[in-house]
């Protein structure tokens, strides 16, 4: 099956996620990280967080819900079965705090065939209560087998 | 500045990192599951082994978050738990005090990720 492409350029409502500081510590745990400024709020304010800071691979745990729309479209039509993470970007700015409101718009940048793949990759941008930019991602998923 | 970070995740680490992520795939968690897929066994989150990545790189840089600016990765072959992984990497090049980084992760002689790219501004 032809990979349907009428969802390019399909933007999706943004997704709120409030940081705290124990989903922090958990996500940081998870991935090996051992510095104060990911579990200790002093430790952090004195390295000159705000609080509590984010590992930058947190941004999957804010964007996560966000993401969850376009690939959940009936429109771009995933097969899940024969779905494979292929790539992922992130491009970084404000560092993530404890206490932040993140806010996550998700669209749809591309999807094509490619040697019998589909390649969809979709975009989100992420920004705090401020309004700064905190994180953009590109994720690529692909499914084997569309043509 | 080089990358050289070494890691093996035990075997109830994609149970963790469910938990931390959101990333409830039974691919990860449960065995019965992946062998009934296809797979040999349960497999590492790729954004799991992306974060082995990002640290090594935020380490090279001496370990604050915010010098790592960009990173971008190509998931190739499966991770696997309770085997080590191995991330290394080197300059590729510095421009107005940005350094570039490549790197890829490695595990039991099979490129888990390849095509990795950072760019860090030391703090």
């Amino acid at each position: 099956m032809p990979v349907k492409t009428e969802s390019i350029g399909r933007a999706y409502p943004p997704v709120e996620y409030e940081v705290g500081k124990e989903k922090i510590g958990e996500y940081a745990r998870a991935v090996g990280e051992e510095s104060a400024v990911y579990f200790d709020r002093d430790a952090a304010k004195e390295a000159g967080f705000r609080d509590v800071v984010a590992p930058p691979m947190f941004a999957v745990v804010y964007s996560w819900g966000a993401v969850a729309l376009p690939a959940l479209d009936p429109d771009v039509d995933l097969n899940f079965a024969m779905l494979v993470h292929g790539g992922q970007e992130f491009t970084w700015g404000e560092p993530v705090c404890s206490g932040d409101t993140i806010s996550t718009a998700a669209s749809v940048k591309d999807i094509h065939e490619k040697g019998g793949m589909g390649f969809y990759v979709f975009e989100t941008v992420s920004t705090n209560q401020d309004g700064d930019e905190v994180a953009r991602g590109l994720w690529t998923n692909i499914v084997r087998g569309v043509s | 500045m080089n990358v050289d970070l070494k890691v093996t995740p035990d075997k109830y680490l994609p149970h963790r990192y469910a938990g931390a992520s959101g990333d409830f795939n039974p691919i990860h968690i449960d065995r019965e599951f992946a062998t009934q897929v296809g797979l040999p066994s349960t497999i590492l989150h790729g954004l799991w082994s992306m974060a082995q990545v990002a640290r090594a790189c935020v380490d090279a840089a001496g370990g604050d978050p915010r010098s790592l600016r960009r990173l971008s990765v190509q998931f190739r072959g499966m991770g696997f738990p309770e085997q080590e992984i191995a991330v290394t990497g080197s300059v590729k090049e510095e421009r107005d005090g940005v350094v570039v980084i490549a790197a890829e992760a490695e595990q039991g002689g099979n490129k888990i990720i390849k095509n990795a790219e950072a760019e860090l501004s030391p703090q």
